[in-house]
């Protein structure tokens, strides 16, 4: 793999960038290689960097239905942040936190992870009663976040609307200042170069169409619309087709699938420093690199995989969005796309085993999955290369729903009494 | 925005007046109690969540606050059929025959033009 | 001084449709300028003589007008009408001028001819597509410190102004049978069609005038008259008709599900001093039976080297500013076209009296009558021909032709230069609305294919080509009968090329510009397919080719074309991008529109707010809800005030409004029925007049929901759930009285907002209230702890609860809303002497964790089962059914090591804990700790004269007595492990 640099930069520019090599190569498939990952996405090909890197197996197909990053890797609004509750949820977020810090060089592609905070924001006496809780609870885990007054709040974020007249006043928030964005087609970009250097084949319009299983019942491999492939092991990280990827082996899976809508702003120069977030008034908000207005919300409420939405969740969002930014009415929507989420009862995903030998899966990380993007991979990769879950990942299993030791997040956020 | 008919008003409403509440057709046992693990777990948290015609519970929360059922086709959201909470499943059979599935072509006559290759989205 | 001076230099004297006499004073970058009344920004600005008018996204190259539509990538400026009413990336050629207008350039430092950020330009072959992606790695921290700051301030184009909009905006909905979108030769024809037939018709086009392409077709003839004036009449006669709404300056810009389209609609932009009731834009939100699609065809530039000059434009764009305002786009005007439609520009200038030294085709056999019509004007056509490139920095000032197929050059000194490259049909409405394109391969252009909704493309927009054939096809799509109407002329919106010019092709180092806004050349795309981006989804974002504000409507076709030959592979393989909405940028003011402040969110007001507030009272926000939180009385901080309350609630009585509690009256012979299975009590046998704590859980067994529930008779219950579960436990308790026990004779109905309720509480509490009270005996005996009975309080009916949230003998009177506040006032009145004092909900919660009581949603959190709540009591020893029972049942609800409800007291009384702090059995562990519970409840008890608090604890009832610690950033602090119950242990004061 050529090395990106300044100088190459420099070099190539000598030449009208003829010599710039292709970031991945676009293989036939093979008729068996020792791991299959169906889903192209940023979580997919993750797995496979770290199966390749770090345990080895080099055999590896990555195999995408679409365009490689096309699913809700390209989506998102690419929020980072490791400010969970629970410890088990803490855990997995704060590996991907450690792994962004040094991705860009760990993969020698600029993935942008910009630390530049995350800050949610309260509204009413429970949020501060919940977002306390968040605070002391990382703490003792080793995770920043921290308290600002609303004083704390402008300083950090000047735009916001402090006044106590607002609908809804801001009276504090949790800020984590390692938390931020990255940019999320580079991430998937990084990871599928870096991966197909080490001989990873990334397989692009290639659709999964059944998994074939032995007479007792393990993973023999995939059918496809370009023909079977072999491989005792497969790993299923399709966000949004998870339950039908899964059906293909008849394992029902605890997952809803949701469109989710996001917009952006036309670009202005920068305004908004950080990423904030409010579950009150229910929008998020960041500024990119580009200037543009990066805007999310909830989901539509009812189960979809069309990629779109109704315009009056969108307009929900910016309800929102202007009560907290009221100098924003005058900027303009630009773009609006949807993906679709698979979410799971307790919000939480699932990275584990299967009761099918031999298939892994990895889903139903709901609105928030590109922040675990590394640590998702890494650990997933671990499960499927040791046939045992990581420490990290082993409470994100499918028993959890039967048994009840959810890892429910949202529950713990509770309701206003 | 969805235009969703209520099977008990007879009426095509938005959506802004219902709620979604979930796959239809999910068996509450009885008794309950007995049931097993596994089964309990199914009846909770496990769904079809399936690419294509999908059974769904709607309640018309702000009209006459009825649930009812909805065959729903969830890559085109388009609503093949409503019915009430209690009546049977419909066969989807019937519901796919060609006269319901297509949409009607649009009254345009249309000079003949090069042939056209459909492109996916 | 001629009307032309006046209004512009280049404004030619008979020409256009405006009138010479109505000028509009505006400035430019703080220099004044005069043009006419009808004028946009961008043909005011050619009339003066202006084309440099903003800089790029990246190079900062010098930009000027490419289009006269909302198509423009190039021309966008900054409007300030005062400091709250700034309105960044507006485009020149949509934005109309009026007496005034304040515009300036942006994007660039310090001034439009003289950019630092030009350098980006000198320095662009270190920066091709995605440059990003391979640098700024080194050193680590330098990217959030140094290199990102810096990328940031160098993009972005417009700036955000300072102050909170103060213009207002406004909301419709609407429903029609006919939506045609689009008022030109097409979309008029179809919807005088459809309202012949009597349909309801709404009809909306994004220019402030009728006509597309009639505008500026000079030689069209419908009807006999002359295109526009045909337009304007049939305008005229739709806006006559009761059943025709017409909507000009309204852009459709989204179209979702089951026909629902969104169009906004600008009403003040273009005035001078609109009036202060005015709305800025209008939202509408329109369901139409059909849509009628007639929004026509996008022209291409051509993509060669230097083709973003400024002067250098779109020929339609120029035939538009000549034919429409009167404006010459130079003096000496070359072409450079691969379609007939640029050659009907050129002739129309050329017949203005502007030189057109020359039109160069890149075809070596045009149709033959528009090269003869041009030659017998005297300019010169050379077929087979291209332009290399553009000479001229700040503006054109040659073009450079070679043949294709190579040959000697030859330069032309021009001021401005026109191109056409073809025309794009607008199927962006089409494809959002689901609808599948299809490749037309003869014509290289994508069409409407398969439809997923009730609608119809007509005209350009579905590659109709040729006057008469579109109206003959827009008569149709309105389903109207007899006769349609005849045309003649117009132009042909077939031929023309995609992808790059002769000159600007593979192995060409030139900058072609593909995107202009963000300065994506043909070499960038090229770049992209090099280095593996074979998907057109790839190249777009890998370029960031047509993802500028005019989200491709030039750029993406060209895009594809380059990316497609770079890979060998047809144009339809390597796919298109996704249309997605909005068709043109949409403000959020427009989205937003009345859903501001108060109107964002609904306030909900008990009955007695309006006392409260003449207290003085301090209020939170509980859900939608304002509550009284405590009363401060002159000088008292809320510490002080809330110690006064709760002490007064002991010692003497408190007056407070549970008006917010969720009211359910359910009523029927099978209540009881249906309450045990809703709830885990028992209810079958509660006496009437009776009282009842319940819980509620989901069907998961974690607790959803509690209140207290009250029988009135043997068929009808009064129910109370907390302040914010209110909505959500009616439709729970709906869901299952209607789909899983249909069989239970039940009626459900919220009475949230028709009670209101007055909590008096205290030692006092009866003596107070008792003497307003008829036709209830009041009395210990008589009317026990946790009992209810119905008469009257102060004349007016009360369903009369004998229940405590305190601790403290109490009463909730709940009495029809409107008389809420009367009776309130009655009862503080007849209280006050004896010391009855209002509390807020800060009290309240004191007082009831003072007892242990629980807070769901506070001291549960959704995973907590009534057992780890300490409320096994309540749970129906011998019951087989209720909504939860199984769940409790499951594995880990049942395992040893879940968190339950615990007191803990400081080991110093004078500490208070922080809410959500969390515990620890092992102070001194290192980080990561192991975390054992969390504080759900912690407070200042007056009344105990120490802190108190309860806490979610692993094991919690097991450790009564147990040291634990709470470690905090300042110090850990130790606490001892209690009972839940702080005051009153046995409960003898409920009872008094």
């Amino acid at each position: 793999m050529r090395k990106y640099s300044v100088f190459a930069l420099a070099r190539e520019a000598m030449r009208a960038h003829k010599g710039w090599d292709q970031q991945w190569s676009s293989p036939e498939p093979k008729p068996e290689y020792d791991v299959i990952i169906v889903g192209a996405g940023g979580h997919g090909l993750a797995t496979a960097y770290y199966l390749a890197k770090e345990h080895g197996i080099t055999n590896v197909a990555v195999l995408e239905k679409g365009w490689l990053g096309g699913g809700n890797t390209g989506r998102n609004t690419t929020i980072i942040r490791s400010n969970y509750l629970y410890d088990e949820s803490a855990g997995i977020y704060e590996h991907a936190v450690k792994l962004w810090e040094g991705l860009s060089q760990d993969l020698n592609y600029n993935v942008m992870y910009s630390a530049r905070g995350v800050m949610m924001l309260a509204h009413n006496i429970h949020d501060v009663q919940v977002f306390k809780r968040h605070i002391h609870a990382n703490r003792l885990n080793g995770i920043d976040n921290e308290w600002l007054t609303p004083e704390q709040v402008k300083e950090f974020c000047p735009p916001i609307n402090l006044s106590a007249d607002a609908r809804y006043p801001i009276i504090g928030a949790a800020l984590q200042r390692r938390g931020g964005t990255a940019r999320h087609d580079a991430v998937a970009w990084g990871y599928a170069r870096a991966a197909a250097d080490r001989g990873v084949h990334i397989i692009q319009n290639c659709e999964v169409t059944g998994i074939r299983r032995a007479p007792n019942g393990a993973v023999v491999g995939v059918d496809t619309n370009r023909g079977p492939i072999n491989a005792k092991k497969v790993g299923v990280v399709a966000a949004g087709h998870t339950s039908v990827i899964m059906n293909m082996a008849g394992v029902r899976m605890p997952l809803e699938s949701y469109p989710l809508q996001a917009l952006v702003s036309e670009p202005v120069k920068p305004l908004i420093p950080c990423v904030i977030m409010s579950n009150t008034v229910h929008a998020y908000i960041s500024q990119s690199d580009k200037g543009e207005m990066v805007i999310g919300a909830g989901t539509d409420q009812y189960t979809s995989y069309s990629q779109t939405g109704g315009l009056h969740i969108i307009n929900h969002t910016l309800d929102a969005i202007c009560e907290m930014f009221p100098v924003l009415t005058r900027l303009k929507m630009l773009r609006s796309w949807g993906g679709i989420v698979d979410v799971t009862p307790d919000r939480s995903p699932i990275l584990a085993k299967t009761p099918v030998s031999g298939l892994y899966v990895n889903c139903g990380w709901g609105t928030g999955g590109f922040k675990a993007t590394p640590g998702s991979g890494n650990v997933f990769a671990h499960t499927i290369a040791r046939d045992e879950p990581h420490r990290i990942n082993a409470p994100f299993t499918i028993e959890r729903f039967t048994t009840g030791r959810l890892i429910d997040e949202a529950a713990a956020a509770a309701v206003a009494h | 925005m969805l235009l969703i008919k209520c099977p008990y008003c007879e009426e095509e409403r938005p959506e802004l007046e219902f709620r979604n509440a979930g796959e239809a057709h999910l068996v509450r046992a009885n008794p309950i109690i007995e049931q097993s693990d596994d089964d309990f777990a199914g009846f909770l948290y496990f769904r079809q969540n399936p690419k294509g015609l999908q059974f769904e519970r709607w309640r018309h929360i702000h009209g006459c606050g009825r649930f009812f059922n909805a065959v729903r086709d969830s890559v085109s959201d388009k609503f093949l059929t409503v019915y009430k909470a209690g009546e049977p499943r419909p066969d989807v059979s019937t519901l796919l025959s060609p006269a319901a599935a297509e949409p009607a072509e649009p009254p345009v006559t249309k000079r003949p033009r090069a042939k056209k290759v459909e492109v996916s989205q | 001084m001629s009307a032309s001076i006046h209004s512009g230099s280049n404004r030619i004297p008979g020409a256009g449709r405006l009138t010479p006499a109505k000028t509009v004073r505006f400035t430019f970058d703080g220099q004044s300028l005069t043009g006419l009344e009808g004028d946009t920004l961008a043909s005011a600005l050619l009339a003066n003589g202006i084309h440099l008018v903003g800089r790029s996204f990246k190079y900062h190259r010098p930009r000027g007008i490419l289009s006269a539509g909302s198509e423009e990538p190039n021309a966008l400026v900054d409007i300030e009408r005062d400091k709250s009413r700034k309105q960044p990336n507006v485009r020149a050629t949509v934005q109309e001028i009026y007496d005034g207008l304040r515009v300036k350039s942006q994007n660039r430092w310090p001034s439009l001819t003289f950019d630092v950020g030009a350098l980006g330009d000198v320095f662009s072959p270190m920066l091709p597509a995605g440059f990003y992606y391979k640098t700024f790695m080194w050193p680590k921290f330098a990217w959030k410190s140094i290199y990102e700051p810096r990328i940031r301030a160098a993009a972005g184009l417009g700036v955000t102004p300072g102050e909170p909009d103060t213009d207002r905006y406004s909301n419709r909905f609407a429903h029609c049978d006919v939506l045609v979108v689009g008022a030109g030769a097409a979309g008029l024809t179809a919807a005088l069609s459809a309202a012949s037939t009597g349909a309801n018709v709404i009809i909306c086009d994004e220019q402030a005038e009728p006509g597309g392409a009639l505008r500026y077709e000079s030689d069209v003839i419908i009807d006999g008259v002359p295109g526009f004036e045909w337009a304007v009449a049939a305008i005229a006669k739709l806006c006559a008709m009761d059943n025709v709404t017409v909507l000009t300056r309204t852009t459709a810009f989204g179209y979702y599900a089951q026909n629902f389209v969104g169009l906004v609609e600008r009403i003040s932009d273009h005035l001078s001093n609109p009036a202060s009731d005015m709305p800025r834009e209008r939202l509408w939100q329109i369901r139409a039976k059909k849509v009628v699609l007639a929004t026509g065809a996008i022209e291409r530039q051509m993509v060669f080297a230097n083709n973003d000059r400024p002067g250098v434009m779109l020929a339609s764009a120029a035939r538009i500013f000549l034919n429409q305002y009167g404006v010459a786009i130079g003096r000496k005007v070359g072409v450079y076209t691969s379609n007939d439609s640029a050659y009907a520009a050129a002739i129309d200038l050329k017949r203005a009296g502007i030189d057109v030294p020359v039109i160069v085709d890149t075809r070596d056999n045009p149709t033959p009558a528009v090269v003869d019509a041009a030659r017998s004007l005297d300019i010169e056509v050379l077929t087979g021909h291209a332009v290399f490139s553009a000479g001229g920095k700040r503006r054109v000032s040659s073009m450079s032709i070679q043949p294709t197929r190579g040959g000697s050059e030859r330069k032309v000194a021009v001021d401005a230069l026109i191109m056409s490259g073809g025309w794009t049909p607008s199927v962006h409405l089409f494809s959002q609305s689901r609808g599948k394109v299809a490749w037309d391969a003869a014509n290289e252009r994508f069409l409407p294919g398969t439809y997923a909704q009730d609608c119809v493309s007509i005209g350009a927009c579905n590659g109709t080509d040729g006057l008469q054939a579109t109206l003959d096809e827009a008569f149709g799509a309105g389903g109207g009968k007899g006769k349609t109407v005849v045309a003649t002329g117009g132009t042909d919106w077939i031929g023309g090329m995609i992808g790059s010019a002769p000159g600007a092709g593979a192995n060409t180092t030139v900058k072609a510009f593909v995107d202009f806004q963000n300065d994506v050349t043909a070499k960038d795309v090229r770049l992209a397919v090099r280095e593996g981006m074979h998907s057109i989804e790839h190249v777009k974002r890998f370029t960031t080719n047509g993802m500028a504000t005019d989200q491709g409507k030039t750029s993406n076709l060209h895009g594809l074309a380059i990316a497609a030959e770079a890979l060998n592979r047809p144009i339809p393989a390597v796919g298109l991008t996704t249309f997605r909405a909005p068709f043109t940028p949409v403000t959020f003011g427009a989205i937003v529109n009345h859903a501001r402040h108060d109107l964002f969110d609904p306030t909900r007001r008990t009955p007695m707010h309006g006392w409260h507030q003449t207290q003085g009272a301090a209020f939170e926000d509980v859900g939608q809800w304002k509550r009284a939180w405590y009363y401060p009385q002159a000088g008292e901080d809320m510490h002080t005030a809330v110690n006064r309350e709760c002490v007064a609630v002991r010692n003497q009585a408190g007056i407070f409004d549970a008006s917010t509690l969720g009211k359910i009256e359910v009523v029927g012979p099978d209540s009881a029925k249906f309450l045990e299975l809703l709830y885990t009590n028992p209810w079958e046998k509660l006496g009437i007049g009776r009282l009842r704590y319940g819980i509620m859980l989901r069907e998961d067994g974690f607790i959803y929901d509690d209140g207290v529930v009250g029988r009135l008779a043997e068929d009808r219950f009064h129910v109370t759930t907390t302040t914010g579960g209110a909505p959500r436990v009616m439709h729970h308790m709906e869901d299952y009285l209607q789909t899983e026990f249909p069989h239970l004779d039940v009626w459900l109905t919220s009475t949230t907002e028709q009670w209101a309720v007055i909590a008096v509480q205290g030692p006092r509490a009866r003596e107070i209230i008792a003497p307003l009270v008829e036709g209830i005996d009041m009395s210990n005996e008589a009317m026990p702890h946790m009992s209810v009975r119905e008469g009257t309080i102060c004349g007016v009916p009360t369903r009369l609860f004998r229940m405590s949230f305190t601790g403290e003998t109490g009463y909730e009177i709940n009495v029809p809303s409107d008389y809420g506040r009367a009776v309130w006032e009655a009862v503080y009145e007849r209280g006050k002497p004896l010391g009855l004092t209002p509390y807020g909900t800060e009290a309240m919660h004191i007082l009831r964790a003072e007892k242990g009581y629980i807070i769901v949603g506070q001291d549960t959190d959704g995973t907590v089962t009534p057992q780890d709540a300490g409320l096994t009591w309540a749970i129906g020893k011998n019951k087989t059914d209720y909504v939860g029972i199984r769940g409790l049942l499951r594995r880990d609800l049942v395992a040893n090591g879940r968190k339950q409800l615990v007191g803990l007291k400081t080991v110093d009384p004078t500490t208070v804990l922080e809410e959500g702090a969390q515990i620890v059995a092992n102070p001194n562990q290192p980080v990561p700790m192991t975390m054992i519970g969390h504080v759900t409840s912690s407070y200042w008890s007056e009344n105990c004269g120490r802190s108190i608090a309860l806490a979610l604890v692993i094991d919690g009832s097991k450790r009564l007595g147990e040291t634990l610690y709470v470690p905090m950033p300042n110090g850990v602090i130790e606490v001892e492990v209690t009972g839940t119950v702080f005051f009153d242990e046995k409960g003898e004061r409920l009872n008094g």
